[in-house]
């Protein structure tokens, strides 16, 4: 038999009907939605007059315009409540699970997936949000999809794809003090480019990885996208099993037992090959961030910023323009930069963990007066263990704002913006121009580097103010 | 949703060589909160086409009278990001049914092919050259012919071939999405979850 890579065992797997000089029908077994790409593919099947086939296999919830504070009560911008609304109405029309706002297990429906144990090893899933690729930390084929495809998978659990190539990104080593997930991830897209990934399909692999927590992996998984790459997972194993063991939706008794064989199935086999490969040591790694408009332009927060050398033409017209946008010159240091808001949230970096993390580290300390602190849980999970854990007396004690959960400030669909041209260095996924509120200037970090940013008010790397 | 029939288009260029242009700047996030597909065009580069009194910025290329056509020729990795589909919408709604770019973002370019705006992946010497056109003059028309799967500078006669796979040329031809395929092939569908 030939020997393949578990993408290629998923994806062989979940294929209806190969077209000949074609793409695949390709079997959906999970569909997130939520309410800003799906309201156009609803009214799709209306005016085609057919029904959603397999209602119980999608799952939905409000996540990108919500209101972070208030959530009880009637959201005042209109066109976020139609959006709301008709999400309500749809679900209960065609008889789809809804956690709606205020509910137990609202929340960011990346965040919310996994918390539930609906996420598990081998499925197939996908959401009209890039970021869908996050749950590939279970190994899983996920990815985003635009609203044509949302109704193809209502109508018919199905969606037309050309399978994409092989890409395996291998990180062995120890991770350094103050190093985390997000740190390699940036590092990885800074090396790659933020295109480099198109056209493939990822897996990450090696020791480093096989280290990390569900959570940490997940981050990882998260930013696939912003390489270009439809997604990227990882290979279950021990953690993952633990992670899903007990969880709402994940089989249980024998069912467990059975599916736990099946599971432990899931790996790249030993001579499988791949259209591409990247090995790092994570050694190199260290805290990351980022300076421009795209978030392959990372670097060490202890570096400086790239200078145009060796670019010409359009190549370096986009950079300068880039910097330009963002107030900052090539060759200049990222440390000791003024920094004005953060953000602490997001489906990349707004799980326990990462408000763990920024806790542990802002305990006892204040934020600078320069800061505007804002902390958003990704569900209501998220919420109750911080408040539980003693987590949110300590952050508000440090000054940061609590908020509710959502995306937020991530993409700026609400009220929560960046007003134009101040600096926010935020744990989310993107630092595109006016993505955080037109004008708004972001720098991606981890939250354990959000958090040094907070205290100090200035770019900072979190391993100087562990020394002090 | 059904759109219009591409089989050949003659059209204008409209130039813009920034580079890794995402789909946040083609329809910034505070423009998805319709739950209808409509007026998208209004919005297509919301912020570098307007500043934030609504009045439009001289100096980009849709607000460049110069300027006009159905086809626009874009930077190297140019749909990058957010998956959203509105960011199509956006383009086909103001006019456009064709984007030449040397390197298209991948999903971006699937929703392009799902509502009927061709995208056109050419060499970088092509779009280099088909740029250098454009900027001599810019009522320098292009030939796009799916059918051949060529494009063509007509200025200068240059031509080149594109991909497209013969599954998605049949739905630009006629104007088909992929659902009225799905539809089709429920009894196989049903089959397949039955044993899955």
């Amino acid at each position: 038999m030939e020997n393949k890579t578990l993408f290629d065992k998923i994806w062989d797997a979940h294929v209806v009907k190969s077209i000949p000089n074609g793409p695949d029908v390709f079997f959906i077994d999970k569909h997130f939605i939520h309410e800003v790409t799906s309201p156009v593919a609803f009214l799709g099947l209306e005016t085609r007059g057919v029904s959603v086939l397999y209602p119980e296999k999608t799952i939905a919830t409000p996540d990108h315009n919500v209101p972070t504070i208030d959530q009880d009560k009637t959201i005042k911008d209109k066109l976020s409540r139609m959006q709301v609304e008709r999400l309500r109405e749809n679900c209960q029309k065609y008889g789809i699970d809804l956690h709606d706002l205020g509910s137990d297990h609202h929340g960011i429906v990346h965040v919310i997936g996994p918390e539930l144990g609906i996420t598990q090893p081998g499925m197939t899933i996908v959401c009209g949000d890039s970021h869908t690729s996050t749950h590939g930390a279970f190994g899983t084929i996920a990815f985003g999809i635009g609203t044509s495809e949302v109704e193809m998978v209502f109508a018919t659990q199905c969606i037309m794809q050309v399978k994409p190539k092989r890409m395996r990104i291998t990180v062995d080593g120890e991770l350094g003090k103050g190093v985390t997930s997000k740190d390699i991830i940036l590092y990885i897209i800074s090396k790659i480019s933020a295109s480099g990934g198109t056209g493939y399909f990822l897996e990450y692999a090696g020791s480093t990885i096989r280290n990390l927590s569900m959570e940490a992996r997940m981050t990882i998984c998260n930013m696939s996208i912003e390489m270009g790459a439809r997604g990227g997972l990882i290979a279950p194993d021990e953690t993952t099993f633990d992670y899903l063991k007990g969880k709402q939706y994940a089989p249980k008794g024998e069912a467990w037992d059975t599916t736990l064989a099946y599971w432990k199935t899931l790996k790249t086999d030993e001579d499988a090959t791949f259209d591409l490969e990247y090995s790092y040591d994570a050694a190199d790694i260290e805290p990351m961030i980022t300076y421009g408009t795209n978030p392959g332009m990372g670097v060490k927060v202890r570096d400086m910023i790239p200078s145009t050398e060796g670019m010409e033409g359009s190549e370096k017209k986009s950079y300068l323009k880039s910097l330009e946008y963002m107030g900052f010159q090539p060759g200049e240091a990222m440390k000791g930069k003024k920094v004005d808001y953060v953000f602490v949230g997001s489906c990349t970096n707004g799980r326990i963990e990462d408000i763990r993390s920024v806790a542990n580290f802002v305990k006892g300390k204040k934020k600078a007066d320069n800061i505007t602190a804002w902390i958003v849980p990704g569900s209501r999970e998220v919420e109750k263990k911080a408040i539980e854990e003693g987590l949110v007396a300590i952050l508000e004690e440090a000054g940061f704002k609590l908020r509710q959960p959502g995306c937020s400030a991530c993409l700026a669909m609400n009220d929560d913006k960046i007003p134009s041209g101040k600096y926010a260095v935020s744990t989310s996924n993107r630092n595109f121009e006016g993505r955080q509120g037109p004008g708004s200037r972001t720098l991606l970090a981890s939250p354990l580097t959000v958090a040094a940013v907070a205290i100090t008010g200035k770019i900072t790397d979190p391993r100087d103010v562990f020394e002090n | 949703m059904a759109y219009d029939k591409f089989n050949v288009l003659v059209s204008r260029v409209v130039p813009m060589s920034a580079e890794n242009v995402d789909t946040d700047q083609i329809i910034p996030a505070r423009f998805l909160k319709a739950t209808e597909r409509v007026g998208f065009g209004d919005n297509l580069f919301r912020d570098w086409r307007y500043d934030s009194e609504g009045n439009p910025k001289p100096d980009f290329v849709l607000n460049d009278s110069r300027y006009s056509g159905k086809v626009l020729l874009a930077g190297k990795n140019f749909g990058s990001g957010s998956s959203r589909e509105h960011a199509v919408w956006a383009l086909y709604d103001y006019g456009f049914r064709c984007v030449v770019s040397s390197f298209f973002a991948d999903i971006f370019k699937n929703n392009c092919l799902n509502i009927g705006v061709l995208p056109v992946t050419v060499t970088a010497e092509f779009a280099d050259e088909m740029f250098a056109e454009v900027e001599k003059d810019p009522l320098s028309e292009v030939k796009v012919d799916i059918d051949a799967q060529t494009i063509t500078i007509l200025s200068t006669g240059r031509s080149e071939t594109f991909d497209i796979n013969a599954y998605k040329k049949g739905n630009m031809k006629n104007g088909f999405d992929d659902i009225d395929y799905l539809l089709n092939l429920k009894e196989e569908i049903g089959k397949f979850a039955e044993k899955a």
